[in-house]
């Protein structure tokens, strides 16, 4: 029986914790500094928002992890020994392993800007992120949210409902630009602006202006714009949790570097989750995916080779979903943001109702690679199978029906759009010829 | 560009003040009650059909103009900012004055109807008597307080429905479902047995029959004196007598199958009426530990077998031993009992088990408590004590269950326990309904693959306080019996994981995890090690 060390006790590590309970006897510790128990952290919003409790965000029952005899332990980790396979704490206490697995998640990622230390500046990734913007909110009214993302619309959404006006500033000539084309991106950004926040595209952030007290006063932005705002948001995105790891013999790059059994550089040593970096590009995947099922795939994969069955990281078709105040957003496949060579689209939107659907294609072989849904759901299960068959899009366009997962008796709009696929096949084929 | 409406106090506080026309509402509905207040402090008001309506009117203007203030000059969606913060919707203060008022009113309601100025000898006083004109004019007779009640509780449903409907325009489920409580309740549960009772006269002696009240929920519908109403109220009496007995053995099974059993408890039950409605703001306070399932399991499923007990206890007692005078006698009854219970128990021991898991054994104990009930009541029977044990059941299981369980803790609670205690862990009906859900029918909840994110609002919003999370985010199909099919967990999803549907039986039940987002053999290998 060895002792299993996980430092993080997000999906990642807790999944793994779990899983490797489930094959093995191993005595498992588990250590955090952010929470005693396992939290859903993209339920955070819905805390400040007042849906939920914290409490709520907790999926097992505190008397769990006793009955499962997974240790929990609060600390945080200062120093990593890989010689002596030791763990000291900031208190200066030692933990033994014999396997560690590294899941620290993410951290806010500030880009250096001037002013970004102030008070009043801050991003939302923990769960002390969201206490210290509850403190932040008071007298607050007007804010700044730097990135159009998800971090970017889950804090617009959030500041809202507390009637803070919010001003977003956008990099790209439509929300989310890095990822969603630019209908879709035109769709969600006309959404976001008709509940009342202030979108200011192609624009970022310069510097942050203190007052007297050292808080935020203003910001400056890269268009030579003055914005006066009490606080001011990070939404550029995160980065991995990975400072303490530094000038250790482990090999990081932006994550820490892990080959696809999710081993590192040094023997017993896992990194999983949103820390970890992949050596091998898997498909158009990133190699660093701060993604919350990622996260639990690779914590059911690194339990599967501690407990003696070495498995390889193989995620399947990409997928994920958000919500943009309230238009649902599923995705699964690709869908390019930027027309790609090689790859044809079909885009369809009901533009009052705030539908839309977005199919990606190979242009050639008319190969169905991806699809991205607004307003609509989506049933996984036969939309993953349409991408590992690679069927022809006029072949879902067909069967698209099977995959509607909207609730019962809702508005059905999948005739329409297979109708708009006839008239646009039509077209094409008159401009080809 | 649209700007931020400072409609509230302080920005960067959560919104918990209430604006100028919220408070104006507010006003009229309380003064709306202030006049049943005083009716029932024996004012006597001059002109009652007008102070009825006056009163009636006002309570309806203040909930739906309220309603109107939250929801009207918002986008449609989840609205469900706030809630925690709220003092009537989180345990508060309010919450508790509110839970003891309630409380206080059913208490009355139930057991000091004197004090609402019900009079059977007099003309009746107070709040009751304010009834009068409403009452004389649909049915013909005066008030009691049930009819001041069932008015109250029917007006509860329309005002409150139509604050649920505004609340959820988004979802034509949501407002289908409420359209349909909103009828079942006025038409069924108010209007049609008053017109019954205008008919009766000479050769109609029709019991106040609910036809949407069904036997156990209904537990008085086979005694004495209704089954003497019905057997002299000539074809209809017979008919109204027959369809009592169908709704439960052909009606309900068939309807639960194909539905599951939110037809009943979410779509047309009147106690599941008020909760969707007027108990809808309080839906996130049911507990959702796991020993709350347990003790519910045990409390609802003892309520089955009481009623049961009960029920055949009293029809026995009004039957003849001898089969010469009416071939259904006190044996044959006895024995048609047993017999069908040994059939479903035998049915569901020989092709459901699988199903049933852990839960076979309370089912088995269950089954064998009241077969030994019954044949109690066939060897004991005869000895004054148990004579005397008939009317005893019945008397205490009104008291416990249909009063204080469905009544003063089903809805005075609503602020501390949640809108749905009763249906939960007190009513019969829910728990038979859940039995043929759970182990009969093609209803379920479908988890959509590898998109949950186990944020938390499907377990916090369940009113029947199953923790649905749990199922979702092991992508597994939710199959509760309690489960009534409010629909509200797919409402609040912000990734549309879960989709209520009626489908196919086979594969409805999927325990394994079948995630997706894995690659294939790694979850072989996690389902073959299971």
């Amino acid at each position: 029986m060895s002792h299993v060390v996980i430092i993080g006790n997000g999906i990642a590590g807790i999944t793994a914790a779990r899983h490797i309970r489930k094959f093995s006897d191993n005595r498992i510790t588990v250590i955090s500094a952010e929470n005693e128990y396992f939290f859903s952290r993209p339920a955070l919003m819905y805390v400040y928002m007042g849906h939920m409790k914290f409490e709520h965000t907790q999926p097992y029952e505190n008397s769990f992890w006793k009955k499962n005899r997974i240790e929990l332990k609060q600390a945080y980790i200062n120093i990593v020994d890989f010689k002596s396979k030791k763990l000291i704490s900031a208190e200066g206490e030692e933990i033994v392993y014999d396997k560690l697995i590294l899941a620290t998640g993410s951290v806010t990622h500030f880009r250096g800007w001037k002013g970004q230390d102030l008070n009043g500046v801050q991003g939302l990734v923990a769960k002390q992120d969201l206490e210290l913007l509850n403190n932040n909110s008071e007298n607050l009214n007007h804010a700044v949210i730097v990135g159009g993302g998800l971090i970017g619309i889950e804090l617009a959404e959030m500041l809202h409902t507390r009637n803070i006006e919010v001003t977003m500033l956008i990099r790209e000539s439509h929300f989310w630009g890095s990822v969603l084309p630019i209908e879709e991106g035109k769709l969600i950004s006309n959404h976001i602006e008709k509940r009342g926040i202030n979108l200011v595209f192609e624009t970022e952030l310069a510097e942050i202006i203190p007052d007297s007290d050292n808080r935020v006063k203003s910001i400056k932005t890269t268009t030579g714009k003055h914005i006066d705002c009490q606080w001011v948001g990070i939404a550029t995105g995160v980065k991995p949790n990975i400072s303490f790891l530094k000038n250790t013999a482990l090999e990081t790059d932006l994550g820490i570097l892990v080959n696809r059994n999710l081993a590192t550089n040094i023997p017993d040593v896992y990194a999983i989750g949103d820390c970890a970096q992949q050596c091998e590009p898997i498909g158009h995947r990133k190699s660093v995916e701060a993604v919350w099922y990622t996260g639990r795939i690779m914590g059911e994969t690194v339990a599967q080779t501690i407990c003696g069955n070495p498995t390889a990281y193989n995620p399947s078709n990409w997928f994920n979903s958000a919500k943009f105040f309230d238009i649902e957003y599923q995705t699964y496949g690709w869908v390019f943001s930027k027309k790609k060579e090689g790859y044809s689209d079909f885009y369809w939107q009901d533009a009052k109702n705030e539908r839309a659907l977005h199919f990606q294609y190979e242009t050639n072989s008319k190969k169905f690679i991806g699809i991205n849904a607004f307003g609509i759901r989506l049933r996984h299960e036969i939309v993953d199978a349409w991408l590992t068959e690679k069927l022809p899009i006029e072949k879902v366009i067909l069967q698209l029906q099977k995959a509607n997962f909207d609730k019962e008796f809702s508005k059905k709009y999948l005739k329409k759009v297979q109708q708009a696929f006839q008239q646009s096949k039509f077209q094409k084929n008159l401009v080809d010829e | 560009m649209s700007r931020v409406q400072y409609n509230m106090a302080l920005s960067g506080q959560p919104p918990q003040e209430l604006n100028f026309w919220q408070k104006l509402f507010l006003v009229l509905g309380v003064l709306g009650l202030a006049i049943l207040l005083l009716a029932s402090f024996n004012l006597n008001f001059p002109n009652k059909p007008l102070w009825l309506s006056l009163s009636l009117t006002s309570i309806s203007l203040g909930v739906i103009g309220f309603s109107w203030s939250i929801y009207g000059d918002k986008y449609k969606g989840v609205k469900n900012d706030g809630v925690w913060f709220k003092s009537l919707t989180s345990h508060g203060l309010w919450a508790w004055v509110f839970g003891v008022l309630i409380t206080i009113f059913y208490v009355v309601l139930y057991f000091y109807p004197q004090y609402l100025g019900l009079n059977s000898e007099a003309e009746n006083t107070g709040l009751v008597a304010l009834f009068d004109p409403l009452s004389y004019a649909l049915s013909g007779n005066p008030a009691s307080q049930w009819f001041m009640y069932g008015t109250l509780y029917s007006l509860s449903i329309l005002i409150f429905g139509i604050k649920f409907i505004w609340k959820y325009r988004h979802s034509r489920y949501e407002i289908i479902r409420t359209i349909s409580v909103m009828f079942f309740q006025t038409a069924f549960a108010f209007i049609i047995p008053e017109l019954m009772a205008r008919l009766n006269g000479e050769h109609l002696q029709l019991p106040y029959y609910d036809l949407k009240s069904i036997w156990p929920l209904n537990y008085y519908n086979f005694e004495q004196y209704r089954i003497d109403g019905f057997l002299n109220s000539g074809a209809i009496g017979l008919a109204l007598l027959i369809f009592g007995i169908i709704s439960i053995f052909v009606i309900t099974p068939i309807l639960t199958y194909k539905y599951g059993k939110r037809w009943y408890c979410s779509w047309v039950c009147g106690c599941g009426g008020l909760a969707e409605t007027a108990g809808d703001p309080f839906r996130h306070l049911s507990d959702k530990r796991q020993i709350a399932w347990k003790i519910e399991r045990w409390v609802v499923h003892s309520v089955v077998v009481f009623v049961t007990l009960m029920t055949t206890a009293v029809i026995y007692s009004y039957l003849d031993y001898d089969t010469s005078k009416y071939w259904l006698n006190k044996d044959v009854f006895l024995g048609f009992v047993a017999s069908i219970l040994t059939l479903v128990f035998g049915w569901v021991m020989i092709f459901r088990r699988q199903e049933l898991q852990e839960d076979a054994r309370y089912g088995a104990i269950g089954y064998f408590v009241i077969i030994i009930g019954l044949i109690a009541i066939h060897f004991f029977w005869g000895n004054s004590l148990f004579l005397f044990q008939a009317e005893t059941l019945r008397t205490t299981y009104a008291f416990l269950i249909g009063s204080v369980f469905s009544g003063v803790i089903g809805v005075g609670f609503y602020p501390i326990f949640g809108s749905r205690v009763w249906c939960r862990f007190g009513c019969p009906m829910a728990a038979v309904l859940g039995f043929q859900q759970r182990l009969f029918s093609k209803f379920r909840i479908t988890t959509n693959g590898g998109q949950c994110i186990s944020c938390g609002n499907c377990s916090t919003y369940c009113e029947m306080g199953i923790d649905v999370r749990a199922y979702a985010q092991k992508g597994e199909n939710i199959i509760r019996s309690s489960c009534v099919g409010c629909g509200i967990c797919a409402e609040v999803c912000p990734r549309g994981v879960l989709k209520l549907e009626n489908d196919s039986p086979n594969g409805r039940i999927n325990p394994k995890d079948v995630l997706l987002g894995n690659d294939v053999d790694l979850m072989n290998y996690v389902n073959q090690k299971k």
